[in-house]
């Protein structure tokens, strides 16, 4: 076992501001990412409370419509954008990617430096837009209330997210690039661990899919300053073809936030379980054909919009037939845990939570994506709840749960694990009780994006709003923990979970080249029982 | 690296300066595919539109001035024919040779944006720039802002390659590229014939379709 102590490692290797922000070190890049995309998870999480605090009461008595409006966007733009799209490829994929397939760095470091200063210098665009007054036409842009009506600030908006597009196609491209040319020897491609599988489909989704919802954002911005009518109906323009657009990469989006996720799940579940995952292939190939059905769903989007129906017939079945890729991960994670060596560390709870989230969050998902049902409930809380069980109870429990499986490998240092468990079970319940009862209310017919409602929906809402409340006490809980530790925590050795996989077996953190020599890989990903009790 | 023929210097990251051109080949394959999906946006909207207002799309096209445009079509595809030289040149390490062609190559994109720039006057002349002076028949204005938007998209990068080639120009002078190492060269060309693919794909569609 390598001495974690002595020599140098990425974090103590150079400590002036230069040597942060000229690094070319995946790992610190890793971190300017942690850093930069938790400032932006706090202000969209400022939006929300703004949103629960106003929905307490039936009345629009703490904000007006108007605010209320400005409030939603943001939320929405902010947490898809710049939380949840970066959050698991940039700043645990960005971190893991080389390690886990024994390489140096990525293979274009530079350019991995650049996306981060592109999302960073979009990210100032959108807090321009949003200090200036905000936006207020959710974060769908529709137009042509984006295009022609709305008078916020739609243009520096829309240039901050055609800006970021950016620094998520060279992500992708980086990771797509590293994991084909730079595997260790020996390590072939059904030897990867799941987390790479899962990376490698996020990033095609997101080379082949951002570009699209880039061009079409530059056209709404061209439409608004220079006043020609792509998508304006009183100029000749189709609103239908923007959404068409927006959705094409807006749907397969939701798959950049959830695959991330899905990796994390596999390896955590098969570290807390001791076993081999099981039907490894099937779980690697899934996330591939997660990625191909994504692209082909979003008309599910426009229903009501006026599609042709037997586009929106065709859309239906390819939306339903996203659910067989999806239930073969659950139960081929379900599959692992039988007769496992199980324990329930923290990582494992945000694992075990994500599995039962994300299987609501999927089934509500065939509700909408039935053409009769989803006119009843469209745009309604049902929608809203259904895609915050996928996005925050799937994407965010992932992150949660990846953060904490790895932050002794980041940090060199333990979490402590009693508090962990506690944040876990508080995400977990605060949630549920957040999102549960807006299933309730939406099918009852509170329609979302408005700022006022019936008074027979008030006690749903209050309930709404203290599980909100407990969530963020959930999230709020890690930020002190996880900064107390890095100077109080136990020393977390090399590999604390006894898990397999190369990024384990070098020093945490590990040294800025990642490893002392280039491994050798010549066992399959999680080898769990072979390399314990002999037990299977 | 003085030597030539010695073994060529690659970064930090990689094993080998074979892996280290695997690399950057399928970085450059990628890049193009996402190239792909930003242009395919665009050339949706056009297919949408042509077939919603084709009366407005056929009497567009017969304002656009197809001599110059072919005269543009010509000027690009030869610029792609010298930038293949070009990377010929380098693999084969005739060091004048390589910088020759890639001044011409220089050359010839830049006449094709003078030539656009040129269109581009004409259009004001006629009025037939969308939001800012348009004067003609409802939906002809969508026309336009999609022959704007395409071209000009082209355009944006079409500048950034005559850019990167000035830096190509100055390396190849100082004999940076040789037999054995021409990666910068070969890749920049996948580039350049894929912008010359975007015009290919254009001028039919803008110019040409619709023209008896």
């Amino acid at each position: 076992m390598e001495a974690a102590a002595a020599g140098t490692n990425y974090l103590n290797n150079g400590y002036g501001v230069t040597s942060w922000l000229l690094t070319k070190d995946h790992k610190r890049i890793a971190i300017l990412y942690l850093i930069s995309i938790t400032v932006m998870f706090l202000l969209g999480s400022l939006f929300a409370v703004g949103i629960r605090v106003e929905l307490l009461t039936p009345q629009g008595d703490f904000v007006g419509a108007d605010t209320y409006n400005k409030l939603f966007t943001m939320h929405g733009v902010v947490m898809v954008f710049f939380f949840l799209i970066p959050s698991i490829p940039a700043v645990l994929g960005n971190f893991l990617v080389p390690m886990m397939i024994g390489a140096r760095d990525l293979a274009f470091p530079r350019i991995n430096l650049a996306s981060w200063y592109i999302y960073v210098f979009g990210a100032a665009f959108s807090m321009y837009a949003m200090l200036a007054g905000g936006v207020d036409t959710g974060w769908t842009f529709y137009t042509p209330y984006s295009s022609a009506s709305s008078n916020t600030n739609v243009i520096p908006m829309a240039l901050g997210i055609f800006i970021t597009g950016f620094s998520s196609i060279l992500t992708g491209l980086n990771f797509i690039v590293t994991i084909h040319t730079m595997r260790a020897p020996g390590l072939t491609w059904f030897r990867l661990p799941l987390f790479i599988w899962a990376h490698y489909a996020t990033s095609l989704i997101m080379i082949l899919g951002t570009p699209v919802i880039a061009i079409t954002i530059l056209l709404v911005a061209l439409e608004r300053g220079l006043g020609i009518g792509i998508f304006d109906p009183a100029l000749g323009g189709d609103p239908i073809l923007f959404q068409h657009l927006f959705w094409f990469y807006s749907h397969p989006a939701v798959y950049i936030m959830i695959l991330p996720a899905m990796g994390v799940t596999s390896e955590v579940i098969a570290c807390f379980s001791r076993k081999r995952i099981f039907g490894y292939g099937f779980v690697a190939i899934s996330s591939l054909a997660i990625a191909i059905f994504g692209f082909l769903v979003w008309g599910h989007h426009m229903f009501v919009s006026g599609q042709s129906v037997y586009a929106a017939l065709v859309f239906s079945v390819l939306s339903f037939s996203v659910a067989i890729p999806s239930a073969v991960k659950v139960f081929n994670w379900t599959a692992t845990l039988y007769k496992g060596s199980i324990s329930f560390e923290a990582p494992m709870l945000y694992a075990m939570g994500f599995i039962g989230l994300f299987t609501i969050g999927g089934l509500t998902g065939l509700f909408l994506s039935s053409l009769g049902l989803d006119v009843h409930v469209h745009d309604t809380y049902f929608v809203v709840a259904h895609f915050h069980y996928i996005m925050v109870g799937g994407a965010i429990m992932g992150y949660q749960g990846g953060l904490h499986f790895w932050w002794p490998k980041m940090f060199g240092k333990m979490y402590p694990e009693g508090p962990a468990r506690i944040a876990a079970a508080l995400v977990f319940i605060g949630f549920n009780l957040t999102f549960f009862p807006q299933f309730v209310v939406g099918y009852l017919g509170m329609p979302r994006r408005y700022h006022a409602y019936p008074d027979e929906f008030q006690v749903l809402n209050v309930l709404s709003t203290a599980g909100a409340s407990i969530l963020a006490l959930g999230y709020l809980l890690p930020a002190f923990y996880l900064l107390w530790s890095l100077k109080y925590g136990k020393d977390a050795g090399p590999n604390p979970w006894r898990a397999t996989g190369l990024e384990w077996q070098t020093a945490s953190p590990p040294p800025t080249e990642n490893f002392e020599s280039t491994p050798f890989v010549d066992e399959d990903a999680y080898e769990y029982g072979a390399r314990e009790a002999h037990v299977v | 690296m003085s030597d030539a023929h010695a073994a060529v210097a690659h970064q930090h990251q990689f094993d080998s300066a074979e892996q280290q051109k695997d690399a950057a080949t399928l970085g450059m394959w990628a890049f193009i595919a996402q190239e792909i999906l930003f242009f395919g946006g665009l050339f949706v909207t056009y297919i949408v539109y042509r077939f919603t207002y084709p009366q407005a799309f056929h009497d567009g096209s017969h304002h656009l001035d197809i001599t110059l445009g072919t005269i543009n079509t010509a000027v690009l595809i030869g610029s792609s024919l010298t930038m293949a030289l070009a990377v010929h040149a380098a693999q084969t390490s005739k060091k004048n040779n390589l910088v020759f062609f890639l001044v011409a190559t220089l050359g010839l994109g830049s006449t094709f944006l003078g030539i656009k720039a040129i269109e581009y006057s004409h259009k004001f002349h006629e009025h037939h720039v969308p939001g800012l002076s348009f004067d003609g028949p409802p939906n002809m204005e969508l026309f336009f802002s999609l022959y704007f938007a395409m071209t000009g998209l082209h355009a944006v990068h079409m500048i950034i390659g005559a850019a990167i080639i000035i830096v190509l120009i100055f390396q190849a002078q100082r004999g940076t590229y040789h037999s054995a190492y021409y990666t910068p060269v070969e890749l920049f060309g996948l580039y350049w014939h894929f912008v010359d693919i975007i015009w290919i794909f254009l001028f039919p569609l803008l110019y040409l379709i619709g023209r008896h």
